[in-house]
């Protein structure tokens, strides 16, 4: 694919423009002005920023499926998970921010999703920032009223005789869904499993992906 | 501090509506649920909101409510659930 | 009064599976509440940011972008605590025009 569309424009690309030259908005300008104003008065510095956008860019829901993982084939670590998220995570090197993890597990009987109806509360340092959708109104107003329906429109589709329970995230927890390991792959290596665990199976509107069809 | 509640009790969350800014979301309110578990004492959101400090402390609770009596024309199941963050100075013993 | 953000429950249309790589001046927007925030500095706690967003009103609330809400409530905290002034700000956005008309 990526051939053919050389071939067809052969070195015709335009140079991608850098974001930097794309004309900003009165709130990209706002943003640039009250952090020169804040550096300026040394409230902090560039390098503090930098710092904090590296810490973002190292969260991301690779960790999170670390931690599913583990637990997946780890009892006694799925344990300890269950009973304190918080201390877990930082067992495997993922340090939490201020507010607490707590992990709460799907079932044969039980099916748990996450939802902020008062903003937009998500795990950032198992899953790093939230998908668009978890913050929009459709997402946040419905999900506590009318989970089935918005699993549905994931393509989840529950058997019947599983609960679904909703956790709203209102104050200073934070939470993690740790998924049913799928069937067939007990012969799985950790690592391979964790590829197996989705950013959206972990916030509960889907399940995780199936294992892999391999030769015999 | 000691939590007032314990886990497994019958609590009702407070009918109230007053401005500012408020962490009991507005459909749970005046609903009753049961205690899923203590968790630790916070600062007042209500009283951070406002640049001051939230002392003393709040016991936070998970609140457990069945989504039938939550919503009276509830569609799914009848286990099904919504857990809730819910200050100590929200609830009531139902 | 039951607020604009405390939608939790209302009714809504479907879930649209949207998102998008943040771009760097939103990550830098959650930066500067990240440190602004932090025990060391406490100078804007997040309920703060919580309620400045709160007390946009349902209009501008709809109007403006995620990390929009936030920096407008983040410059709201700081002018209101003294942090910077407006007299400060209104020069340095002057700056800042100016800089990106003569191309950086």
């Amino acid at each position: 694919m990526h051939a053919d569309h050389d071939h067809v424009h052969p070195h015709r690309h335009p140079p991608q423009p850098d974001v930097e030259d794309t004309p900003s908005t009165y709130y990209q300008r706002l943003e640039e002005a009250v952090r020169e104003l804040l550096i300026a008065k040394g409230i902090f510095t560039g390098e503090d920023i930098r710092r904090t956008l590296e810490i973002y860019d190292s969260q991301s829901p690779v960790l999170g499926g670390k931690v599913v993982a583990r637990a997946w084939v780890d009892p006694a670590y799925k344990a300890r998970l269950l009973a304190d998220g918080s201390k877990a995570v930082e067992e495997l090197g993922i340090p939490m921010d201020t507010t607490k993890l707590v992990v709460v597990e799907n079932t044969p009987a039980v099916h748990n999703v996450i939802v902020c109806t008062l903003c937009s509360c998500y795990p950032r340092p198992v899953l790093g920032l939230p998908p668009d959708w978890y913050k929009s109104r459709n997402y946040r107003s419905r999900t506590v009223r009318e989970p089935r329906a918005v699993l549905a429109e994931f393509g989840t589709q529950l058997p019947d005789g599983v609960d679904v329970r909703v956790h709203d995230s209102t104050a200073d927890m934070r939470y993690l869904v740790l998924p049913m390991r799928p069937a067939g792959t007990e012969g799985m290596e950790e690592a391979a499993l964790a590829e197996l665990v989705t950013r959206d199976s972990m916030i509960g509107v889907s399940l995780p992906r199936a294992a892999p069809v391999t030769a015999p | 501090m000691n939590a007032r509640f314990n886990a497994g009790e019958k609590v009702h969350v407070r009918w109230a509506d007053p401005p500012g800014h408020l962490r009991t979301p507005y459909y749970i309110r005046g609903k009753n649920g049961v205690i899923e578990r203590v968790l630790d004492a916070f600062a007042n959101p209500e009283e951070l909101a406002f640049g001051r400090d939230g002392l003393p402390k709040q016991r936070l609770y998970r609140v457990r409510f069945r989504q039938a009596e939550v919503w009276p024309d509830y569609q799914g199941q009848p286990g099904d659930t919504v857990d809730v963050e819910i200050y100590e100075h929200w609830l009531e013993r139902a | 009064m039951r607020g604009h953000h405390d939608m939790g429950g209302l009714p809504a249309g479907p879930v649209e599976p949207t998102e998008h790589n943040y771009a760097p001046w939103e990550k830098r927007v959650h930066a500067l509440l990240t440190l602004l925030s932090h025990s060391s500095r406490g100078i804007i706690m997040v309920d703060e940011l919580r309620i400045g967003i709160e007390a946009l009103g349902a209009e501008e609330y709809d109007r403006l972008s995620y990390y929009e809400r936030w920096i407008v409530s983040i410059t709201n905290n700081l002018l209101k605590k003294g942090v910077i002034s407006t007299d400060e700000l209104g020069r340095k956005l002057a700056e800042i025009e100016a800089r990106e008309a003569k191309g950086q």
